[in-house]
């Protein structure tokens, strides 16, 4: 989750299993009032009706912060999409749904992870990281931070390969969305 | 002016002519101008009561009620009237005290985090943090209950902002509410509509399944031209009575658990349900992958998202009940043939009045039998009398025995199922209505909840009526067990006697009367209607062993709908 003004995330939504490929999950591009309260609202929602929310991200959109843009990804075998929608937007606060299919939407998703690393292993990393056009954020004297951005897919594949050593720590932000535009 | 003036000024500039409440410590501030406000203030005596009173108010006037409460335990007490205004879509605002802006978070003195408490039970709720938003919030509050499909909302007002000063200012447009992501539908897709007919044209047993949403869009009228010009039976749920009169020849009476037979049965083998503010709610569908599986569904709702909730309609109409009504009308003109010969339809309904009315047995000499109760209440009353019930056997009894003719003539609680909603709730109604008898048929479990507000009743010159239906039972769970658990009966039974409902009446300032055998029912009914200047408790003995039938088991097909054992024979 990226950082948010909105107040305290109380009230668990389900945080299910990540969507497996193919499987059906959608994203959900909502635009709320950023006020207090709001993401509690939205997340408690997700819990009451029984939905279940695989990630969620949210910032403001706008210089003023009048608005935030929660990107939800939901488990569409919870719940017909249509339900989530309606329910959703029902919330006073709650100001538009764009409903994004993965097909026709560009998700991005960051992941910073802490790989504890000896002599041989560091340059083998740094390496990995290069070829997925990762960067190195922290070096310490037996572990590096690093970072990746991309397709959630690309995360999930480097995430994999890193099983290989020993990870620290892995922090993944939820993936944000996009619909994909007209080439004509 | 101070932030609790504006509050006051506020529910003033939108009509309130009366709220119920209780002050408390965060409350105090408002509690001052409330002596110089053309607004009269009922006293509670509990909290719970005030919610109650409001939601009667609404239910009865179609007005927004207002209840006021502190902080802390005062806001929890209105929880539970919270919830069921959210269940049964009535319009109720809420205005709790908080404790100082600055101490919000520190578990101070009767602090509670009320907005918190309340999201999932109300349409929306605020914490006002600046003095200037009062008379925005309070109109937007007002707007927000009343507007789209209606239900309580919650104000939550910190003392140090009641006591904070301001410019009084007030908005002028809806435009000023700040409510960017609000806009509830009002007319129906004319598209859906002229679909809607063409279903209703090829139909050859089609039924109107009304609820409680064509009482709040104030449809009645335009229901009954609808039923009339198409000659479709009616069905009114338990929220929807009055909506339809049960004296006109398309009534067939309630549909659910425990509904006319005929009214479920006429659902159940229907080949469309012309579903008008009606949800589909498990009560009236029994099984749902069972329910009317022959049917097309029209379903016309105020709220999107009832709209394929629980089944997946064929047309789906999101919109104010009285308007797509109106279009459905206009849509018809010209239209022929508007429905089907629908006689083979309204012969066999009529075969299954005939075999099933609604039956009890009443034995000569034996105790009193509450159905009988309400039958003779009910042809003791004006027809524009306002029942109200609580919730169990005492309401199923009302809502099939009394015959409703009116609008807006039946209070009771639905969805949530509130034991001990009556007594305030028909506090309320009459404060809305008190041109009107207000007669409260309730039960010994439900009355021993709320009792105590009967002292508001007498103290604020309320004269409401309560027949308790006493079987000594928490009778709804007694006919369960009984039915259910091989008579193994758990933790149900109260003593027709402890309480002394005859002296605690009085101790509250009522008249307290006793009917202990068939034939003091008349006089008792009859000394009752004759008082108007006090509360009237008049404690019923009934037949404990009496159940409610028909009845459809939960869980169950409404195809296996019980009917009592005398009318096995006619199956």
């Amino acid at each position: 989750m990226t950082s948010s003004p909105l107040h305290a995330l109380s009230g668990s939504a389900g945080v299910g299993r990540r969507p497996a490929p193919g499987q059906r999950h959608h994203i959900l591009s909502v635009l709320v009032e950023n006020k207090a309260g709001v993401l509690a609202r939205v997340a408690g929602l997700f819990s009451r009706r029984g939905f279940n929310i695989y990630s969620l991200a949210v910032a403001p959109t706008d210089e003023d912060e009048h608005f935030s843009r929660i990107t939800i990804v939901v488990d569409v075998e919870s719940a017909p999409l249509e339900q989530v929608i309606m329910q959703l937007d029902k919330l006073v606060n709650v100001v538009s749904i764009d409903e994004l299919s993965p097909a026709e939407a560009v998700e991005r998703e960051l992941v910073l992870v802490t790989v504890a690393v000896g002599p041989t292993e560091r340059s083998q990393v740094i390496q990995l990281v290069g070829v997925f056009g990762g960067e190195v954020v922290s070096v310490g004297a037996d572990r590096i931070t690093v970072m990746l951005a991309g397709r959630p897919e690309k995360i999930d594949d480097f995430e994999g390969l890193l099983e290989n050593y020993t990870v620290e720590e892995l922090q993944r932000t939820g993936r944000v969305a996009l619909p994909k535009l007209e080439r004509h | 002016m101070t932030g609790a003036q504006a509050l006051i000024k506020s529910l003033e500039m939108q009509g309130v002519d009366v709220m119920f409440g209780l002050p408390g410590g965060a409350i105090l501030p408002v509690y001052d101008p409330i002596i110089d406000s053309s607004i009269r203030h009922i006293l509670v005596r509990h909290e719970q009561g005030a919610g109650h009173m409001a939601e009667g108010y609404a239910m009865a006037t179609g007005r927004p009620g207002v209840a006021i409460v502190t902080s802390g335990p005062g806001a929890t007490n209105i929880v539970t009237p919270l919830a069921n205004a959210y269940m049964d879509s009535t319009p109720l605002i809420v205005v709790s005290g908080q404790v100082a802006t600055g101490s919000i978070g520190t578990d101070a003195f009767q602090e509670c985090d009320i907005t918190g408490v309340t999201m999932g039970i109300t349409k929306h709720n605020w914490l006002i943090k600046d003095v200037d938003d009062i008379p925005r919030v309070v109109a937007a509050a007002f707007h927000v209950a009343t507007t789209g499909r209606p239900g309580p909302v919650l104000i939550d007002l910190p003392k140090d902002i009641s006591n904070a000063t301001m410019e009084w200012y007030w908005p002028s447009s809806v435009d000023e509410l700040d409510l960017p992501g609000y806009h509830p539908v009002t007319f129906g897709d004319p598209v859906l509509v002229g679909q809607a007919v063409e279903l209703i044209a090829q139909a050859r047993r089609p039924v109107f399944y009304v609820g409680g949403g064509v009482l709040k869009a104030r449809a009645s009228e335009a229901l009954r031209v609808l039923a009339e010009r198409t000659g479709i039976p009616v069905v009114t749920t338990l929220m929807a009575r009055g909506a339809f009169p049960d004296s006109h020849p398309q009534a067939l009476g309630m549909p659910g658990m425990h509904g006319h037979y005929t009214a479920v049965t006429a659902l159940q083998k229907s080949d469309l349900l012309i579903s008008l503010g009606a949800r589909f709610d498990d009560r009236v569908t029994g099984k749902i992958s069972a329910f009317a599986p022959e049917a097309k569904v029209i379903h016309v709702d105020i709220d999107p998202a009832e709209l394929g909730k629980v089944r997946i309609p064929d047309v789906g109409i999101a919109g104010d009940c009285r308007l797509v009504i109106e279009e459905m009308l206009l849509a018809m003109e010209g239209e022929r043939p508007l429905v089907q010969d629908l006689a083979p339809w309204w012969h066999q309904i009529n075969q299954w009045r005939e075999r099933f009315p609604l039956y009890y047995e009443d034995v000569e000499g034996g105790p009193i039998k509450p159905q009988n109760v309400v039958e003779q209440l009910r042809d003791a009353s004006a027809e524009d009398t306002i029942v109200v019930a609580g919730v169990g056997q005492h309401q199923m009894w009302a809502s099939q025995y009394w015959k409703f003719e009116h609008p807006y003539t039946w209070v009771n609680s639905g969805g949530a199922g509130t034991m001990g909603f009556a007594v305030p709730a028909a506090i309320g109604a009459k404060m809305g209505r008190p041109d009107r008898t207000v007669w409260a048929i309730d039960g010994d479990g439900c009355f021993q909840m709320t009792a105590q507000e009967l002292v508001t009743a007498s103290s604020e010159q309320i004269p409401v009526k309560i027949a308790i239906l006493n079987n000594s039972y928490l009778g709804m769970v007694r006919q369960w067990q009984e039915m259910f658990y091989e008579e193994r009966y758990s933790e149900v039974y109260l003593s027709p006697d402890l309480p002394d409902y005859v002296k605690w009446a009085e101790a509250m300032g009522c008249v307290g009367i006793k009917a202990e055998t068939p034939e003091d029912v008349g006089p008792a009914i009859e000394k009752a209607n004759s008082i108007d200047d006090r509360p009237v408790v008049v404690d019923f003995r009934t037949d404990a062993r009496e159940k409610v039938f028909p009845m459809v088991p939960a869980g169950a097909s409404n195809d296996d709908i019980v009917v009592h054992p005398d009318q096995l024979a006619a199956r």
